[in-house]
Parts: C-alpha cells; structure tokens; sequence
C-alpha cells in the first residue's frame, strides 16, 4: 500500500535514471542517512561507537569493496586483507613522511596505493579462474604480510615493527573523539557507498556482471575481460584500500601486520556471502552481522553461563564463540544461501503487494 | 654441492608431508567439488585426538603398552573423524547440494571455525605431543660420495615413507575397488551418477571419512614433528599451494605439487631468503604455484577447463 511504484510517471531522462526511481527508497535513503548523522550521536554512548559503530562503518566500507569484486565481477578474492594493509601503510608512509599531509588526501593515496597492488594482483584473473584464482590471490596476502613485517622501510623504521598515528584532523577539525571519528567514516561510507552504487549501474558495472555471469559469452559479445577484470580489481582494491587506512588510522590507532592477517580476509569474505553477493545493502547487512556477533556473543555467553549455574572461563568462552559463530554460519547458508540481503528484496517484494496478495 | 643435496632432500621431505595433507583436499574436491577449507582444522581436531588419547588410555584404561596404546588411540581418533566425517555431511552438506561453489567453500569454512573451537574445548587448547616412537636422531648417506657426507632427517624420511605408502593405498583403492569406481563416477557428474543408481549421500559420507583418516595421518606425522598446538591449522593454508600447483582434481598432483613446493620452498630460503630478510618461504609457495598457474591454469595434472556458451 505505501512502498510501489504505480503512478510514479518519469516525464524527463534524468528522472528515468535516478539512482534510486522510486520515491518511496528515495526518503528511506534520506531518512537512514539523516538518522545516522543526526539521531545515531545523540543516543549512543562513547564505549557504542568505540565497539561498535567505528568498526561496522569501517567493515561496511571494506565488505563493499569486496562485494564489488565477488560479488559483482564474479572473481573470489581471499587477499582482502592484503589490500587493507596496503592502504593502511601506504597511507601511513604518505602521512608520516609528507610534512603537511592532510588527512583525506593520505587516505585516498592509500587507496590509490592499494589499487595499483590489486591490478598487479589481479593480472592472474586474466588466465586463472575460480577456486584456482582464490588461492591465488592467498599470494598477495602471504606477500604483504611478509613484506610489511620485513622491509622495515614500509614501517619507518619502527624497532617493534608496530606503527601509529597521532593528531589527525580533517579541515582544521580534530578527530581526536569517538564522535567525531564516527562522522568522520559515516561521511566516507555515505559518499563511497553513493558512488559504487552508481559505478555498478553504469556501463562498467554491467560489464562487470556480463563477466560474472559468464565470461567466454561476454567476451564473445566484445567486452574485454582484461579491462572489466581490471578495473574490478581496481574500484574494489581502492575502496578495500581506503577502509584498511581508515581501519589503521581511525579504529586501531597504532597497528601491526598482523592485524591484517588472512583471518580478516575470511572475514570480510563472510560478510559478502551472508550479506549477499551483488548486493550494496547486502555488505551493510554482512558487516553487521560480523562484527555484532563475536561481541554479543561475548557479553552473552558468560550471562547465559551464570544463568544455568556455570561458571564460564574466557577460554571456554572463546573456543564457545568460535563454534557459535562456525555454526552460525553453516547454518545461514543453508537456510538463505543469496544472504541477508536476499531477504531484504523478498521483504519488499511482499510490501508491494500488501495487502491484497494477488 | 653436498649443501645443496641436503636441502634438496629436506625439501623433498617436507614437500612429501605437504602431499599429505593436500591429498585430503584433493580427495574431497574430486568426489564433491567442494574445496574443503576444514581440512586443516580436521588436521589439528584429529591430531587433537589422537594425542590426548595416548594420554588418557594409559591413565584411565591402565594398558601401559606405549604401541598399544598408541594404535588404540589411532583407532579411537579414527573412529571419532569417522563421526565428525557422519555429522559434516548430515548436518550441513547435505543440505548444500547444488550450491555455487562459493557457498560450499565459505560453508567448509564455517565448519573449520566450529571444529577448531570443539577441538580445543574437549581436548583443551595446550601444547600436547604425540610420541609414535619414530626416530629423532638423523642420518648420514653418501659418505663416500662426499665429504662429511650429508645429514638427512631419520623422522622425516619414514614419515615420508608412511605418506608414499598412503598414496599407494588410495589410489588402489580408487582405481581397483567397486566404492573407488563409485567415487570417480560421483566426481565426474553428479546427476549421471545418481541417476545409474550410486547412492549420493553415502559416497559423500565415505570421501570425508577417507580425508578424515588421511587429516589424522597427517596430524598424527605433523604433530610428532611440531607438538599439537593450535597452529597445526596453518599447515593447511601452506599445501593449498600444492593442491593448486598439482590440480585440484588429481592425486599423483598433489604429490608431485608437493615435492615441487617443497624443493622450491627450501631452496629458495636458503639461497634467496638472506638477500631480501628472510622468512620468504610461505609466499615463495604461493608465487611459485601461481607462476605455473599462468602456464597451466589448470595447474600440472588438473583436467583441462572447458568453457561452454
């Protein structure tokens, strides 16, 4: 009854390509966004954004650039987490050795940094596919994190290879306190989350997908796998390149290799699948999942512990989360193998023809 | 030269024990087309296993054969990847058939999630050892071919041998017996195989109990060498290498991507590893499998991809 499109007349081109033609999304877009700059900091205590929010906006950012590579250009990628470590160190070293650098620029050379390793990473696409090309790409993960714990030139010259940042500001603001790193990575997400949702219904997202679907067909139909490939590295790497340099400056504060190991590249490769593949929405939903789990999980498992008269150590609470969350899994992908973000179209579909279902 | 020769034997060595677990992957990516992740989680839950069996069967049973013991706990462990090998494919497989090969691997790596967290809360999460009684000491040969002749690892070379005597086993077994035919038939083409009347589910059931004996061989030789610990599950992510360099879909392939991997690992360590800081030899793998990807993207032995339109 509210949520259809009957009556919506598009009378000009530009109405008919809008990003979002339906009214309807068009508020629920602008009322998410309002929401979160506006109703979000004033309800929400340091310790929320500290655990929570900071690392949900970070990880969307990064599940959104994977999602653009796997879900979109059908290439799997396990070196995620080599690629956020790119961006982080790369935009540390522009920051750090630059004397003036301005904060966004850094992040951004970051992830320009970041997109050169993805092409390079990426040219076994053109020959290696599928499951072969998935441990391929483990290459790029193994090579930066080794390169990053050795060359000492990358980490100037850190004695315990761990590196920071400090007085970071954006256009004379500091980003010193959660509030303030909160609006920080919502304005990145919100403007890199508008452009890759217009970048994948341009002509390029739909030669992505040609790809995906099945590459020899279309480049029968004359779109070069090479170029499509390519810039998927690129768009994907770039944005995964921005969100490690955020993850590094904003979240962590001072970091090592080693929080960039391949266990983030899983994870973010999770948060792909559950959210859904070839999805925006579907890398809010999958970062969501990801990152709220292991700490309800945490805070809930002891509770639920003292409830039943079990008096849970950290260990077994641990190993606990571990299965819980293994099993979680499995368990998703057998119920909603097409992800969170699956349920979300169904959700609408239903919408539209509420109430009256035939 | 006799520097060389010892590398290259430790090489060839270490490779052999990469087959090992590499052949666990192959063996369910033949028969199911999943590429199970788990397969070095199934390595540390089965060493797990079979190390804190060993230490139980003397304390609470009271035999205090060392070699009984330690069959009875290869026995027990085995029976128990037995279970688990049951349970993976009641539980989740089963209900994945016909899914993109994306949804199984992340599902296996679900499964290597949970299995890492049961083992390490039923058999605790310390350093255990296995002892088979394999011998420590090391071996000199070629003596009179060199100087000082050349050190080779005693242990090594019969867990070696224990690896190439499994390899033999499973490729009788998948070539000569009527289950083995049914397993080749299941790899080719599911539907064609269900449809001559081969029972899915109990093939499926059988293949990841055989990668759970060879997951329990290879922690059982694994963790002999390097104590059973937690990081026993990197083993896995070193012989994805190999599995990709040999084929995915071949056993001699894991074998010679082993000893391929292996050699090039040691050497290039040893003779590459001092000019640029070391520790190179887990991406060396990679880059060296990826290297003969770009020739053969198939990898070595792997069925040649045929894309149709």
């Amino acid at each position: 009854m509210f949520y259809r499109e009957n009556g919506q007349f598009k009378t000009t081109y530009r109405a008919d390509q809008q990003i979002f033609p339906i009214t309807q999304d068009r508020w629920a877009v602008l009322l998410i966004i309002a929401t979160a700059f506006i109703v979000v900091p004033m309800l929400t205590s340091d310790y929320m954004f500290r655990a929570i929010f900071i690392p949900f906006l970070i990880m969307a950012l990064a599940a959104l650039g994977v999602n653009i590579l796997v879900g979109y250009c059908g290439q799997i990628s396990l070196g995620s987490g080599a690629f956020m470590a790119v961006g982080a160190y790369a935009a540390f070293n522009f920051f750090v050795r630059v004397p003036g650098m301005p904060l966004l620029l850094a992040l951004v050379l970051g992830g320009v940094c970041s997109a050169a390793f993805g092409i390079l990473f990426g040219l076994p696409s053109l020959r290696v596919k599928g499951l072969y090309l998935a441990v391929a790409t483990l290459a790029a993960q193994f090579f930066s994190d080794w390169m990053f714990l050795r060359i000492k030139w990358f980490t100037n010259d850190a004695p315990s290879g761990s590196v920071s940042v400090s007085g970071l500001q954006v256009l004379g603001l500091p980003i010193d306190s959660p509030l303030s790193k909160y609006l920080l990575c919502l304005s990145i997400l919100v403007v890199m989350a508008l452009l890759a949702k217009n970048l994948v219904r341009s002509a390029i997202g739909r030669e992505w997908m040609a790809i995906r679907d099945m590459d020899v067909a279309a480049a029968v139909i004359g779109i070069r796998p090479m170029y499509a490939k390519l810039t998927a590295f690129a768009v994907s790497s770039f944005i995964v390149g921005v969100a490690g340099a955020l993850w590094g400056f904003v979240y962590l504060g001072a970091w090592e290799p080693a929080a960039f190991s391949v266990d983030l590249s899983f994870k973010l490769l999770f948060m792909v699948i559950i959210g859904g593949m070839g999805s925006i929405m579907g890398s809010f939903f999958g970062a969501a999942f990801i990152v709220v789990l292991p700490i309800f999980l945490n805070q809930f498992l002891p509770v639920l512990g003292g409830a039943v008269g079990v008096q849970i150590s950290t260990v077994v609470t641990a190993h606990a989360e571990l299965m819980i969350f293994g099993a979680l899994i499995v368990w998703f992908l057998i119920v909603e193998p097409h992800g969170l973000a699956k349920l979300w179209s169904i959700g609408k579909q239903k919408m539209r023809l509420w109430p009256f279902p035939h | 030269m006799a520097f060389f020769l010892e590398t290259l034997f430790g090489g060839l060595m270490a490779g052999m024990l990469y087959s090992l677990v590499a052949l666990g992957f192959v063996l369910i990516y033949k028969a199911s087309g999943v590429f199970n992740f788990a397969q070095g989680a199934m390595v540390l839950f089965a060493a797990l296993a079979m190390a804190r069996f060993s230490e139980w069967i003397p304390l609470h049973v009271g035999i205090s054969s060392p070699v009984i013991a330690n069959l009875l706990a290869f026995i027990g462990a085995g029976i128990l990847m037995f279970v688990v090998a049951w349970l993976i494919e009641r539980l989740a497989l089963r209900h994945l058939v016909n899914q993109e090969g994306t949804t199984l691997l992340m599902a296996t790596l679900g499964i290597s999630y949970f299995l890492d967290g049961l083992g390490q809360t039923i058999f605790g999460s310390d350093i255990y050892k296995i002892d088979v009684g394999m011998p420590k000491e090391p071996i000199l040969a070629f003596e009179n071919l060199f100087e000082g002749g050349i050190l080779i690892n005693k242990e090594d070379l019969y867990a070696a041998l224990i690896a190439a005597v499994l390899v033999g086993l499973l490729t009788v077994f998948f070539q000569k017996t009527v289950t083995g035919r049914a397993l080749r038939a299941v790899a080719d083409d599911h539907q064609a195989a269900q449809s001559v009347g081969i029972p899915l589910n109990r093939i499926w059931f059988i293949v990841w109990c055989v990668a759970g004996v060879v997951a329990l061989v290879a922690g059982m030789i694994w963790g002999s060498k390097l104590g059973v610990q937690f990081s026993l599950t990197t083993v896995a992510l070193r012989a994805l290498p190999v599995v990709i360099l040999g084929g995915l879909t071949s056993v001699p392939g894991a074998i010679i991507g082993g000893l391929i991997i292996g050699v090039g690992e040691k050497l290039s360590e040893v003779f590459l590893g001092p000019y640029v800081g070391g520790g190179i030899e887990i991406w060396f793998a990679y880059v060296l499998a990826l290297l003969f990807l770009l020739y053969r993207p198939q990898g070595l032995f792997g069925e040649k991809i045929i894309d149709r339109v």
